[in-house]
């Protein structure tokens, strides 16, 4: 393999991975909701979206697994990486907190899900197009159920815009890293792999600014962006998120389960 | 109309609704049915609702902790189908007049039951392959009969609520077969989790027949096929041989092979407790029902407002057709 080749690979690798982890770990933050939704209507609505997300995460990482040497699996790369190995966006990370906050943060994601995904479709690299392509009708459900949140809690009751004006302020600082482009998303960008995360922005934020203005919401005022996921360096949540999803498998190691 | 009268019709309904039940037709929600019918279905299937949705709380509590992503795909689509089953049993009910809000508000204060199986705790893995085996298992053996119960609407959820049921059994087994291949301590949880579900899930038949006040009037109105006690021998001769292929021993030290009957003969569970888990005393009874209730307060704002949009966008669609 020449050089250039092996670091394509290794870019893959890290490429998918990214998405993977976005997946899984909004998943596991999903998954703190069973059995505590407004409505059992709710319920079903949020594990179908986690288990869609479980979904893309598995066929991702199983993608990455298969671009390792030596050879990993997809539960390797999900349960035995430490907190710094993980790639995933800060957004994700976030508490549930309330379900303002969830639908807050599902529908940031979920706006740059989709596109993400579409053009995604059109990737040189026919299994990640392959699996955007199967993600993309899943995504538009997401996108149709957030969007639909953002609306009744916006203009619902007093209370409800209020709670959801302000978990739109608290997590509008994490939007900002889904298209900050690295080294790594210019080379997969060039290479016809990836996405052109500067199109993405335009969409999303004419997406986003027409769902406020009609869920009578206010777009918060633009700060300093908190980036650092894709880097590793993550919020104190994802410890705790970790902590608790890997539990098993590292105390008992090598074991199936 | 002359109380004459009024008892002729009435004689004329009864016929009918006896007619349809001898026939082995579907009592329909038009059909005339006497008020105990009705308020004895409602009981059940609300109980058998409520049951579905407290139920997601001992496997929801793994959901986040399940040791390997196929495991975790597979419990998060198993709570799910919980609350759809749950959703199913709840239209059915309204079918009969019920209101799902006002059961909801009966399971919150106490005043309607679920099944006790889910007042005791899920403090290990090997708890989800022991639920799905057994707890779902036993449920099989209730459930399936009641694909053909008397209600039209009860037994067509059934048929539904049963092929999901089957997935779950075989899904739990599965876990704790592959625990029994595993390591000595993965099988020592499995061995644990069985010691911990046999006695309730022997209990989820129901006391004794002879012990079991309203079986009677079900049985003779064909909501019930067949007696706690059939059915729970059904059950034992089902999962003996099951526990014997995973290795494990049934903590039951009367269990044996009774080659008169055709089958196993087992010990007297502990009817005490069953009553006093059925009194509120359960070792998870509070915990389950403040889970509830917490949930359903904190969603109040979120309905109350799903509530106002609604009728928001309908007054715009109203003064829009004007």
């Amino acid at each position: 393999m020449s050089a250039s080749a092996a670091s394509t690979k290794s870019d893959l690798f890290t490429y998918t991975l990214r998405q993977a982890d976005n997946s899984m770990v909004l998943c596991q933050r999903l998954c703190e909701w069973a059995a505590r939704a407004p409505e059992l209507e709710e319920d079903i609505a949020l594990t179908n979206i986690g288990l869609d997300l479980i979904g893309q995460a598995r066929s991702l990482y199983q993608y990455s697994a298969s671009l390792c040497d030596p050879k990993v699996s997809e539960d390797d790369l999900a349960f035995m990486r430490d907190a710094h190995q993980w790639t995933n966006l800060l957004l994700v990370e976030q508490p549930n907190g309330d379900f303002a906050d969830t639908i807050a943060r599902q529908y940031f994601y979920d706006a740059w899900h989709l596109p993400f995904l579409e053009q995604l479709t059109r990737s040189h690299d026919t299994t990640l197009a392959a699996i955007a392509a199967k993600s993309v009708k899943e995504a538009k459900y997401h996108l149709r159920h957030s969007s639909m949140w953002i609306k009744r809690l916006g203009d619902g009751t007093e209370y409800s815009h209020q709670r959801m004006q302000d978990a739109i302020a608290t997590v509008w600082p994490f939007t900002k890293e889904m298209f900050v482009a690295d080294e790594l998303d210019l080379r997969m960008l060039e290479a016809g792999i990836g996405v052109d995360l500067d199109v993405l922005k335009r969409a999303w934020e004419s997406q986003v600014v027409a769902l406020l203005i009609s869920a009578t919401l206010t777009k918060p005022i633009d700060s300093e962006a908190i980036t650092g996921g894709r880097q590793g360096q993550h919020t104190e949540y994802l410890h705790d998120l970790l902590a608790e999803m890997q539990v098993l498998p590292r105390s008992m190691p090598n074991r199936q389960w | 109309m002359n109380s004459k009268e009024n008892r002729t019709t009435l004689s004329a309904e009864e016929l009918k609704f006896e007619e349809l039940l001898a026939s082995g037709r579907k009592i329909e929600p038009r059909d005339w049915m006497p008020d105990d019918y009705r308020r004895t279905l409602i009981r059940q299937i609300g109980q058998h609702a409520h049951s579905e949705i407290i139920g997601m709380q001992p496997e929801g509590n793994w959901i986040t902790r399940a040791p390997s992503l196929k495991r975790k795909a597979i419990l998060m689509s198993k709570v799910q189908d919980e609350a759809g089953h749950g959703l199913y049993l709840y239209s059915a009910a309204e079918t009969l007049g019920a209101d799902r809000t006002d059961m909801l508000e009966k399971l919150n204060n106490g005043k309607m039951k679920y099944s006790s199986i889910f007042n005791y705790p899920t403090p290990c893995w090997a708890d989800m392959g022991a639920i799905g085996w057994l707890v779902d298992g036993a449920a099989i053996c209730n459930q399936v009969p009641l694909c053909r119960t008397s209600y039209g609407p009860y037994a067509r959820a059934m048929v539904r609520v049963c092929k999901e049921e089957s997935f779950h059994q075989r899904q739990g087994y599965e876990i704790m077969l592959t625990l029994c291949k595993g390591s000595s301590e993965q099988k020592k949880m499995a061995q644990d989790a069985l010691n911990r579900w046999w006695w309730p899930a022997i209990m989820m038949f129901g006391p004794r027949d002879d012990q079991s006040p309203n079986s009677e009037l079900s049985l003779k109105w064909k909501i019930k096929l067949f007696s706690n006690d059939v059915l729970r021998q059904k059950f034992v001769d089902i999962a003996v041989p099951q526990a014997n292929i995973l290795g494990l021993t049934v903590p039951d030290t009367d269990l044996s092979w009774n080659e008169d009957t055709g089958h196993y003969s087992y010990g007297e569970p502990d009817w005490e407790e069953f009553f006093e888990v059925i009194r509120g005393n359960g070792p998870c009874n509070k915990e389950r029902v403040s889970n509830r209730r917490e949930a359903h307060e904190n969603g109040q704002w979120v309905r109350d407002a799903a509530m106002a949009y609604a009728a928001k966008r309908a007054k715009i669609s109203l003064s829009q057709a004007a």
